[in-house]
């Protein structure tokens, strides 16, 4: 093993940029599952944080996945046709609405949150209710479903296959649920899984808009951070990880196979 | 024939198409298409062939003032999906999700005509097409002859009152794309099926259609069949879009004549009408093709069938036969 001492110094720095980034996720792992994290590991480890985050929290989780449950529906409503709209229309306009769409992600979530408590505070009941999360995150995710339909309907060329349906007799409907929507399956199960995943974890937004009844699984991560033991807020990061890992691997399976078929 | 059709006669008249940006992509004109007949609509892109073609199908919306009748029946206000015509598009289009059976399929399926009918139309038009056993086959899994097969076995298999193909041929390579030719020529005539085929192909109007309409800038530049087209163009637009046309005085201070590469025969200098000297020569197998200075603006075209070999520099000595000229 005659390696020069160049390879030797980028191993280096590549396992201290590898460590750099993966001990503090070990180590807040191992808080959440350790009996008393100021004494350390020898204090021996337990599952009672994650208990406890369950008895104080369970809520939140119940809330976020009922909220991303919800954001999907409607963003399914209406990002889907509005894709297939865009995707049909070729004009100028249509093309600087597409730029717009972005503008939700791009402006700061605090700024979104802030014109809709502006706009739409005064309104009591709305502004109590878990409905209002509900428009941030939707205002927040739109985009990704209809860029990411839209991408899949502009690959196949639909304007002529619908062209072609047509002229087999199919009619509207039967051209949109039978051509348009199978054809453009792909880019709604990536758009979905996005706006579930986007959805759960978003913060920014869903901390101005939140109240102490609609703390959402994030924001009561924040929460149990800023004033319970550090252990629970710990091991209140377990369970969000345990929520979220599957959707990303699901995520990332399903653009490989679409990446493939395509 | 199971397939004959219920073929129409279509008429047009003063159909014109002007786009929202004002572009006129259509001046307005008639045409009348007999039942069971070919016509090829030909021209350079942006002539207003499919423009033409997209209206006949329901697709476009002619001008007002326009109209398109089907048998003497007014359709003009008809959508395409209730006018029963067959269409085959340059790029196919396929139904991606569904897989070859099911693609030829759909139009029954959307006329609910039952599993076991549909089962048996299906393979009887895969069969037509030659594509017996092709019926479980994903498109993907198919080479581009055999899609605009699959593309023809779909548009025909709900008996259209009328074919209409726009560019079926174009994105195929040239072997694949003569014998497709020779397939929808024997289709189209054993069916006896009223059809419009648009293209910018001169010679796969010629093959394919009982007459040929040439359009320039949104209008008929002349209709008639491949020969009265190819003999007697009317225009000089007409002469040079099919095939090739030579232009010069055949005497000192004459107007110009106009005759084919092939009629301009290599003679003996006793027999010569004008000569001149080989430019370049292109062999190409069947025949030669020579361009040719005679002195005048433009190169001459000469296309020989003589089998011995010509030489950049020559001199050569040409006549045309006086039938052969072409009057405008």
């Amino acid at each position: 093993m005659n390696r020069p001492a160049r390879f030797w110094l980028q191993l280096g720095f590549t396992v201290f940029v590898c460590l750099f980034l993966v001990v503090p996720v070990v180590m807040s792992v191992l808080a959440g599952i350790t009996e008393n994290f100021f004494i350390g590991v020898k204090s021996g480890f337990t599952l009672r944080w994650i208990g406890e985050v369950w008895t104080l929290y369970d809520k939140t989780v119940y809330l976020s996945i009922g909220i991303a449950v919800a954001c999907l529906a409607v963003t399914l409503v209406l990002g889907v046709p509005a894709a297939y709209a865009l995707a049909r229309t070729q004009n100028r306009w249509a093309r600087a609405f597409e730029e717009l769409l972005v503008l939700p992600v791009a402006v700061p979530g605090l700024a979104t949150a802030l014109a809709l408590i502006l706009m739409y505070g005064q309104l009591r009941g709305f502004r109590a209710s878990w409905t209002f999360i509900l428009v941030g995150h939707v205002l927040f995710t739109l985009p990704f479903m209809v860029r990411s339909v839209l991408a899949v309907m502009a690959a196949i060329d639909l304007k002529t296959i619908e062209d072609a349906a047509a002229s087999l007799g199919a009619s509207f409907y039967q051209r949109f649920f039978q051509v348009i929507l199978p054809n453009a399956k792909p880019g709604i199960l990536a758009g979905s899984l996005m706006v579930v995943t986007l959805s759960m974890g978003e913060f920014n937004i869903t901390w101005m808009l939140h109240t102490p009844l609609t703390q959402t699984l994030p924001v009561g991560l924040a929460d149990s951070y800023a004033s319970m033991r550090l252990e629970i807020g710990s091991a209140y990061t377990i369970v969000f990880f345990f929520m979220i890992v599957p959707l990303l691997v699901a995520l990332q399976w399903l653009s490989d196979r679409t990446m493939k078929t395509a | 024939m199971t397939f004959a059709s219920e073929s129409v006669p279509i008429r047009l008249e003063s159909v014109g198409k002007t786009f929202p940006d004002g572009t006129r992509a259509l001046e307005p004109l008639g045409l009348d298409i007999a039942a069971g007949e070919t016509l090829v609509l030909l021209g350079p892109s942006g002539c207003g062939k499919t423009t033409l073609l997209r209206i006949i199908a329901g697709l476009e919306t002619p001008d007002a003032g326009g109209r398109v009748l089907f048998d003497g029946t007014d359709v003009t206000a008809l959508p395409i999906e209730r006018r029963n015509v067959g269409m085959v598009f340059q790029s196919y289009a396929l139904f991606p999700n569904m897989n070859v059976s099911e693609n030829v399929g759909y139009g029954l399926r959307i006329r609910s005509v039952d599993a076991k009918d549909r089962e048996r139309k299906t393979e009887e038009l895969l069969a037509l097409v030659q594509l017996e056993g092709y019926g479980e086959r994903r498109i993907d899994q198919l080479s581009g002859g055999q899609r605009q097969r699959v593309a023809l076995a779909r548009a025909l298999a709900v008996r259209p009152r009328a074919l209409l193909l726009d560019e079926p041929l174009t994105a195929l390579d040239a072997k694949l794309r003569e014998q497709l030719r020779a397939d929808i020529d024997r289709l189209l005539r054993s069916l006896a099926i009223t059809s419009v085929y648009v293209t910018h192909d001169q010679s796969e109007a010629m093959a394919l259609g009982d007459r040929v309409a040439v359009m320039e800038s949104g209008r008929i530049a002349q209709i008639g069949t491949p020969r009265e087209i190819y003999f007697h163009p009317r225009t000089a637009f007409v002469a040079d879009f099919i095939g090739a046309m030579n232009r010069m005085p055949l005497a000192p201070g004459a107007t110009e004549s106009l005759f084919r590469p092939e009629d301009t025969r290599i003679v003996p200098a006793d027999g010569a009408q004008f000569s001149g000297t080989i430019v370049s020569v292109f062999f190409l197998g069947d025949h030669t093709r020579l361009m040719v200075d005679c002195g005048s603006s433009q190169l001459l075209t000469v296309e020989t069938t003589d089998r011995r070999e010509f030489r950049q520099g020559e001199p050569l000595h040409l006549a045309v036969a006086p039938e052969a000229l072409l009057l405008l």
